[in-house]
This record gives C-alpha cells, sequence and structure tokens, in this order.
C-alpha cells in the first residue's frame, strides 16, 4: 500500500513542486547531514561487503555455467539456470549499476570502479553511464529532459503529449520486457538526441558501432560459445541462457518500473527546476521516486533500488547503506511533510501497470499538472 | 628462456580465447577467485615473510604472482597497493633483493614514518599471507652492467633500501673485476642501522666493499647530519666515483649542489623517495587563497580561488575537461590527479593521493595541484 500521501490535497492552481509548507533548505540540511554519517563512517565493512558480492556473482557464474554443460540431465538445468539467472542479476543491479555510479569509487580500486567497470549486457558502459548517471539523474522525472520518464516511447505523465501510438502501450511495454536489455542497448544509443540534434551523427555512428560490437560479443558468448561448448547438452544449455538472460532482464525492467513510475510519485516541469537550490533538487528526488518494501533478498536483488528513493538522493553512497538510511530519511522526508512513496512489490509493480495503462488514453478533461500521478482525489 | 616464451604465448592464446567466453570480464577475474596471485590484469603478491630489521623498520618478503613481470634490477622500486580501512592506497618501495627468477620471492623494506598511515601499517600491521597489489617495478636507479670501477654509495636512513639491493646483486655476482665501492651511510646510531650488521659482516667479507657509518645522535658528542661539506674528509677521490645516492631530500639537495658546482652533476645518480611529478611553479596555497594549478598534457597553468571548482577553472583557463552534469552524480568528470591535495566543495572534506581520480566538478585545489589532462 501507498503509507504516505499528501496530508492535504493540492490545490489545481497551486505551484506545487514544494509540497505546501516545505521548509526546502532545512530540508536539504537534514538529508545532508545523513550523507555526511554514513560517509563518516564508510570503510573496511563496505568494502567488504561488495567484494563479497564480487565473489559471489562469479561463483554463481561459475557453477551455472558448469551445471548447464550437462543440462541433458533436467536437474542440472533447473540449478544451472536459476544460479546463472541469479548471477546475471546480481552482476546488473548490485554491481555493474551501482558501481558505475561510482559509489564504490572511494575505494580507489581500479578492479571496482566507475572508469574501469564493464557489464555483462549489450550497452556499452559508457552509453549507459551518460543516459542513466547524467541526463536521467539530473533530471529526475522532468518532462522533456529525463528520457526515463517513459524512455521516449512511453507516456507516463499527462504532461506529455498524447499520440495515438500510446494507445498500444501497454502491449509493447510487455512485449518489450522480456528484451529489455536489447531495448535498453537501443535507448542509449539516443537516436532521439540525433533528430533533436543534440547529438551529431557521427557521434551516433560511432556509439552504435561500439553496441552492435558489444552486443556481438554477449550474444555469441551465451547463444554460440557456451551451447558448442556443451556438446550434447547444447541445446539446453542455449535454453538456460537465453532464459537467464530474459528473466534477468524482465526482473530489471520490474525494478525500474516501479522506482518512479507507481501511484504517487510525481513529474515536473523545467520551468519548475529553474534555478533549483540544493534543498529543491533533494525534494524532486525524493518526489519523483519510490521504495519497494520487502526483505534482504528482494533489496540485494534489486541491486537495492528497492531503495530507489535513497539512491536518487545519495546516488554515490555505498548501496549497502541504504537499508540503515532508509528509516532516517522517511522520518525526515515525514517531518517535513514530503511524501514517501513505498509498497510492497506486487502493489507497486500493479500501481505502476495501472499508470501505463491509464497513460495509453487521452485526457478527456484538460488539468494542468498540479497532482501526484495517480492521485485522482480533487 | 625460448620454451618460456613458448610457454607464455600458449597461456596467452588460451586466455584470449577464453576470454569470448568470460567477456566482459577476463578469464583472470575467475581465477583471482581460487588465489589472487593467478590475477593478471591486477598483479598480488603474497606476504611470506615479515622481519623486524630496526624498532621502526621491517623487511617484508613478497611472493609475486602471475601478472608480475620478474625482470627488476637493482635499485628499482616497486609499487605496492595496500588496502587499509576499504581503501587502497598506493605506495613505492625500492627492492632490496636482487632480481631473480619468475615468481621467486623478493623484499622491501619499509620504515614506520611517525604520520604515515600506509608506512605503519606495512611495517607493524601486515601478517604473512597478506595480499597487496603490485605494480611493475621501474625507476632508474640502478649500476650499468658491467659497473664503473669505481662506486660511492651515499645513503642516509631508510635511504639505504635500493641501495641494499646493489649491494646484495654485486656480492651475488662475486663483486665484478676490479671494482671498488664505498658505501657512506648515515643512521641516527648502530642499533637503529637497517640492515646495521649486515653491511658490516659485508664490509668484512667482502675484498671490494668499504663501510664508513655516520651516527648523527650516538655516543656523548654526536655527530650531526651528514653533510655533503664532510664528504671529502670522507672520501678524498669523490670526484672520480659514480656516485648513487638516495636518502632525505635535504641531503639530495646538498649534494646535488656540490657535485654541480663541481661541474660532476653527470657523475651523481639522486634516487626520491615518493617520486611525484613536478608541482605547479609557485607553492603559495591554502584553504583561504588562490592556488595554483597545472594541467600536466595540456600544459596550462592557471591560478583559481579556493571555492573555484577544478573543471570550471580549467575550462576557463581553455583546457577540454571531460565533463557531465556538474553536480557530483554522474561522474562524468573524473581526472586522475598527479600531485596535491583537493577540497570537496560538498563536505569539505580534504583529500587526494598522486593517481587518484578526482571529481572535478566538486572538487577545488587546496593548495598546488597537477591534473592529468
Amino acid at each position: 500500500m501507498v503509507t504516505a500521501v499528501p496530508t492535504e490535497p493540492v490545490l489545481p492552481d497551486s505551484p506545487d513542486v514544494p509540497p505546501r509548507g516545505t521548509d526546502t533548505e532545512a530540508l536539504g540540511r537534514a538529508l545532508d547531514r545523513i550523507r555526511a554519517d554514513v560517509l563518516a563512517r564508510r570503510g573496511a565493512e563496505d568494502a567488504r561487503y561488495i567484494h563479497t558480492v564480487v565473489a559471489v556473482h562469479r561463483r554463481l557464474e561459475i557453477g551455472g555455467r558448469a551445471a548447464l554443460a550437462v543440462s541433458l540431465l533436467p536437474p542440472a538445468w533447473l540449478v544451472g539456470t536459476a544460479a546463472l539467472t541469479t548471477a546475471k542479476i546480481l552482476e546488473n543491479l548490485e554491481l555493474g549499476h551501482n558501481i558505475m555510479h561510482g559509489q564504490w569509487d572511494w575505494m580507489r580500486d581500479p578492479a571496482i570502479h566507475s572508469t574501469t567497470w564493464e557489464w555483462d549486457n549489450p550497452t556499452p558502459a559508457y552509453a549507459w553511464k551518460h543516459t542513466h548517471n547524467h541526463i536521467h539523474h539530473t533530471w529526475t522525472n522532468v518532462v522533456g529532459r529525463d528520457r526515463d520518464l517513459g524512455f521516449t516511447v512511453l507516456r507516463m505523465t499527462k504532461d506529455q503529449a498524447w499520440r495515438p501510438v500510446h494507445l498500444f502501450q501497454p502491449f509493447y511495454t510487455a512485449l518489450g520486457a522480456p528484451f529489455f536489455e536489447w531495448l535498453a542497448a537501443l535507448y542509449d544509443l539516443e537516436a532521439d538526441a540525433v533528430l533533436q540534434r543534440r547529438k551529431s551523427l557521427r557521434a551516433f555512428l560511432r556509439d552504435a558501432t561500439g553496441t552492435v560490437r558489444k552486443g556481438v560479443r554477449q550474444a555469441a558468448k551465451d547463444y554460440l560459445f557456451f551451447p558448442v561448448l556443451a556438446g550434447p547438452s547444447a541445446l539446453p544449455c542455449l535454453l538456460g541462457n537465453l532464459t537467464a538472460n530474459t528473466a534477468r532482464s524482465l526482473w530489471a525492467h520490474t525494478v525500474i518500473f516501479c522506482g518512479h513510475f507507481p501511484d504517487g510519485v510525481r513529474s515536473f516541469t523545467v520551468e519548475e527546476t529553474e534555478n533549483e537550490t540544493r534543498g529543491q533538487w533533494y525534494l524532486r528526488q525524493a518526489l519523483g521516486s519510490a521504495d519497494i518494501e520487502g526483505g534482504t533478498v528482494l533489496h540485494v536483488l534489486s541491486g537495492n533500488l528497492s531503495h530507489q528513493i535513497e539512491h536518487h538522493l545519495f546516488p554515490d553512497l555505498p548501496s549497502n547503506r541504504y537499508a540503515e538510511i532508509a528509516p532516517r530519511v522517511r522520518e525526515v522526508l515525514t517531518a517535513h511533510g514530503v511524501p514517501y512513496t513505498t509498497g510492497p512489490l506486487l502493489k507497486q509493480y500493479a500501481s505502476t501497470w495501472a499508470r501505463i495503462c491509464r497513460m495509453a488514453l487521452p485526457d478527456l478533461r484538460r488539468t494542468t499538472r498540479s497532482r501526484p500521478e495517480g492521485d485522482e482525489s480533487v | 628462456m625460448p620454451r618460456r616464451v613458448l610457454t607464455e604465448g600458449a597461456v596467452r592464446l588460451v586466455l584470449g580465447a577464453a576470454g569470448r567466453l568470460t567477456t566482459p570480464l577476463l578469464p583472470d577475474d575467475y581465477l583471482a577467485l581460487a588465489d589472487p596471485l593467478l590475477s593478471r590484469r591486477w598483479p598480488a603478491g603474497r606476504v611470506e615473510e615479515v622481519r623486524a630489521e630496526t624498532a621502526e623498520a621491517s623487511t617484508l618478503v613478497l611472493r609475486p604472482g602471475h601478472g608480475w613481470r620478474p625482470a627488476h634490477r637493482a635499485g628499482q622500486y616497486v609499487p605496492l597497493g595496500v588496502r587499509i580501512d576499504g581503501v587502497l592506497h598506493w605506495r613505492a618501495y625500492s627492492l632490496t633483493t636482487p632480481p631473480d627468477g619468475p615468481g621467486e620471492p623478493f623484499s622491501i623494506t619499509v620504515k614506520a614514518l611517525p604520520e604515515g598511515r600506509v608506512s605503519r601499517y606495512l611495517a607493524h600491521r601486515l601478517r604473512p599471507g597478506d595480499v597487496l597489489r603490485l605494480g611493475p617495478a621501474q625507476g632508474t636507479f640502478h649500476l650499468p652492467a658491467p659497473p664503473p670501477r669505481r662506486v660511492l654509495l651515499l645513503t642516509a636512513g631508510i635511504g639505504i633500501t635500493p641501495v641494499m639491493a646493489m649491494l646484495r646483486a654485486l656480492s651475488d655476482e662475486g663483486g665484478t673485476a676490479g671494482t671498488d665501492v664505498l658505501l657512506v651511510h648515515s643512521s641516527p646510531d648502530p642499533g637503529r642501522t637497517v640492515f646495521g650488521p649486515e653491511l658490516r659482516a659485508m664490509a668484512e667479507r667482502l675484498p671490494w666493499f668499504r663501510l664508513h657509518e655516520h651516527h648523527t645522535r650516538a655516543g656523548a658528542r654526536p655527530a650531526g647530519h651528514l653533510t655533503p661539506a664532510r664528504l671529502p674528509a670522507v672520501c678524498p677521490d669523490w670526484r672520480e666515483r659514480a656516485t648513487w645516492a638516495c636518502g632525505p631530500a635535504a641531503l639530495l639537495e646538498s649534494a646535488e649542489r656540490l657535485w654541480a658546482a663541481a661541474g660532476l652533476a653527470d657523475r651523481l645518480h639522486v634516487e626520491r623517495f615518493r617520486p611525484l611529478p613536478p608541482g605547479p611553479s609557485s607553492p603559495a596555497g591554502s584553504l583561504s587563497s588562490d592556488a595554483r594549478v597545472r594541467f600536466a598534457a595540456s600544459g596550462v597553468e592557471t591560478t583559481v580561488g579556493a571555492g573555484t571548482p577544478l573543471l570550471q577553472a580549467g575550462e576557463a583557463a581553455g583546457v577540454a575537461m571531460p565533463s557531465g552534469c556538474r553536480m557530483g552524480i554522474c561522474f562524468g568528470c573524473v581526472t586522475p590527479l598527479l600531485h596535491g591535495r583537493v577540497r570537496d566543495l560538498r563536505t569539505g572534506e580534504v583529500h587526494g593521493e598522486p593517481g587518484d581520480l578526482i571529481q572535478t566538478c566538486v572538487s577545488a585545489a587546496c593548495g598546488p595541484v597537477t591534473l592529468d589532462l
């Protein structure tokens, strides 16, 4: 359930970036204190955590690949596929996503560093770092700036113009989810930016070459080399790899969509972000993100993106600290009258789909953008 | 030797093919799970023995892993990466053993400096079995082959370490015909002389080696520092000798002046610890005042205020700076710091060591700074 909603209905015409009565500077100071506390305590224990995740990922992958090499035996197929899926999920979310955010740069270890990390994903690290770290995290949920707000093909807020193609967005979202890793690679090329003249054709072609090269290596590994090496188990091995990649795509898609699109999450206009102070930036990050409630396993498997609010407030703090600071963040936000959108996975996922379906339809009533998306009250 | 080259070639071929299976990681990354010493990508060494030399100095015997190139020369140094509280620190230490076969242990000797977090950790807290990262052996401070006929080694304190490797190498080779080596070494007192017993034994045993010990704090009338002015008394033929000197900066600077004044600068070889790239030309700078910032690759130098992000400073000076969103969240601007320290404008924290990758968009210079741009 959505456990926190604005305490009072927001009036249609009010410029409500800050929920009424928010002292954004005090909010900013309180959040800065949380950040400083974590920085002061960051050390050997955190380093041990990430090294453990790295070791677990690699062991799971070796075990999974080995089991799939003899996957003519059905139990080996099941174990191998499960291990490989888990490995790939850890590698993408808790390792890749977080390391490329610079969360572990403080260790000064070139082996676990935002500048050197390359992940098991068709999209090259540099391309993803640009669209995700630079564009999405700077412009979180700002219509026209944050390309992740609908990923250029979905309409996720009433502030995005409706086009007839959006009628089909529930279908193409569902169809695309299993291929999320490939679609993300395509998305990171920013073809739309070339059309808008934000990106040169030359840069696009250079990036496309890099993506094709990376994608071919990735596909050859999972769909050619490992199956061939599996000999008689070639076909089940191929299917196991395909299952692992597909399951990883579905899971990543789920986690990512639940981070910004459930009910209660707001979007913003470019005008609202002009001359934003640090406190206002924090406020936008908090209002534009949503958490998922759950246990430790859920948090680790989601790369701690179940703590999307904490991640968006402090994208470069080590992910293992998000769970620890979440209660404090929630307390600070609530004390300042800022909604803290969270709920169990199923609830958040259903709510996200409800929005995808709702936004597929044109607006019947002309409304100004003034309410949290999904807040149909008033 | 050709056999080794062949095996090495075969290993490379196999690893290259296996790389298709491990992409985007390397086979290395998986092998290192079994033993970090198997990694070629991140060469490492394991501590085999920790031996106390004096109260402050310890010798570490390290067995290098696969990625470490074995061919060092006596007098060179090796960068060591040690993890303290989760953070990897790099320091360079002279190898104190002569070159040996691949994978054979080598040693370094570390003196714990009073303020040195890393040196104290290495000298006192490291235990056999611990693993350190290794950089390639490097440096030009070594004897030529064959060595000159007459050699002067001028050292002080822990500056003995590279010279110790040279002496041990010469001793292993039985000296070289006609070589005459004089070591002038300064230390506080006999007890605090690193390698003291071994040096004295060598001087007794080896006909080509003479040792002159200078003790700054021993006895009723301490001798004070060893200055080059005292050198002619100890080594009258210093002008005729090829000299290798290593020790505190003051000693090295005065030695350089003496040799330069005698027109013999090319006969003096000097090793400075913590080799740092040259800093900006003006030494001034503190938290409150402007600081000199140098962009090494572009050859640009500029003065910036204490509150100005380095990204902005670089752009104003016309340097092509990598950048991203300028809020410290995208890590698009990270740049190697070559020299100096920086202040995080968000937290006020002062940090930075040579080689660190710093975020120029949220870092300001704290004193003179050099960036690799």
